[in-house]
């Protein structure tokens, strides 16, 4: 009775897990889409026409098979770099990336300075 | 010495930040996206609009042929706005105007176009907006100017007469 009880709830749980496996991966890559026509919200927290149809392609372009990387190829391809929140280390986006390395050693600095230098 | 570096590297930093802070002042705030001229349409399969039969892209956009591909939808009001221009350029006959119903209810797309016309020589369904996502559009109403199978021109939001003459302008 103990063995069908747990085939019982094994079966019951099964197809769940893999859907929110499957809805996981479909969240997490609708949060690093950017909703174009809405204002500092991401695809998956918008529910405006554009963002409910992108989550739709999504969807669709998963059961393809297409992997997260070129799922992004294929959005950055249509609407541009801007529709990624994590953007690519290029000459308009290198100053971004190398500032807060740049104060980071500056801070150091100062600290070991100032701190522990003077000790 | 020691005394004069910190301020001195502490003024360099904020005036880099000031700097790229200022720099960000003279952007605009709004965000118009990069228009991928001569860009290959999309492939895709839909449906007719008044017959619901199964039609592919292919067999609406013809190569040598001039398309203006209209986005629109019966419950959009800058669409009602932008019809008048269609109908005008319609009238010229030049340039052949595809229309793609966006996530519209059927019924009151038809009453739209009985309404006030219709301008378009085909017109296909995108029920759930993924067509237009293929197309990159961002919602309604958008136009695509298309030639030899390239989007030449990309018009967001309504038609304007500024936007009808420079559409007469190019397929001259």
């Amino acid at each position: 009775m103990k063995v069908l009880r747990f085939f019982l709830i094994l079966i019951l749980f099964l197809p769940l897990n893999l859907n929110a496996e499957e809805n996981d991966k479909r969240n997490k890559i609708t949060k690093n889409l950017r909703c174009l026509i809405c204002q500092g919200q991401s695809v998956y927290d918008s529910d405006s026409e554009f963002a409910n149809s992108l989550k739709i392609v999504v969807d669709k372009k998963l059961e393809e098979g297409l992997s997260e990387d070129q799922i992004y190829e294929y959005f950055k391809t249509k609407y541009g770099e801007w529709i990624l929140y994590d953007p690519v280390l290029n000459k308009n986006t290198y100053i971004l990336w190398l500032l807060p390395l740049l104060i980071f050693l500056v801070g150091g600095a100062i600290i070991y300075k100032s701190f522990i230098v003077k000790k | 010495m020691k005394n004069k570096i910190l301020p001195f590297s502490v003024i360099i930093i904020f005036g880099i930040i000031f700097f790229i802070f200022y720099k960000g002042l003279e952007d605009s705030k709004i965000y118009t996206p990069d228009f991928y001229t001569n860009k290959e349409i999309p492939e895709f399969n839909t449906k007719e609009f008044f017959s619901g039969e199964n039609m592919k892209s292919s067999s609406i956009f013809d190569l040598d042929k001039i398309y203006l591909l209209n986005i629109w939808s019966s419950w959009c009001v800058p669409c009602r706005q932008e019809h008048p221009f269609l109908m005008s350029l319609n009238t010229d006959n030049k340039v052949n105007i595809i229309g793609m119903n966006y996530k519209d209810n059927l019924k009151s797309g038809k009453k739209f176009l009985k309404e006030l016309g219709n301008p378009y020589k085909e017109i296909f369904i995108d029920l759930d907006g993924t067509i237009a996502i293929e197309w990159g559009a961002y919602g309604v109403p958008e136009s695509f100017l298309i030639y030899n199978n390239e989007i030449i021109k990309k018009y967001i939001g309504p038609l304007n007469q500024q936007s009808i003459d420079e559409i007469n302008l190019l397929i001259k």
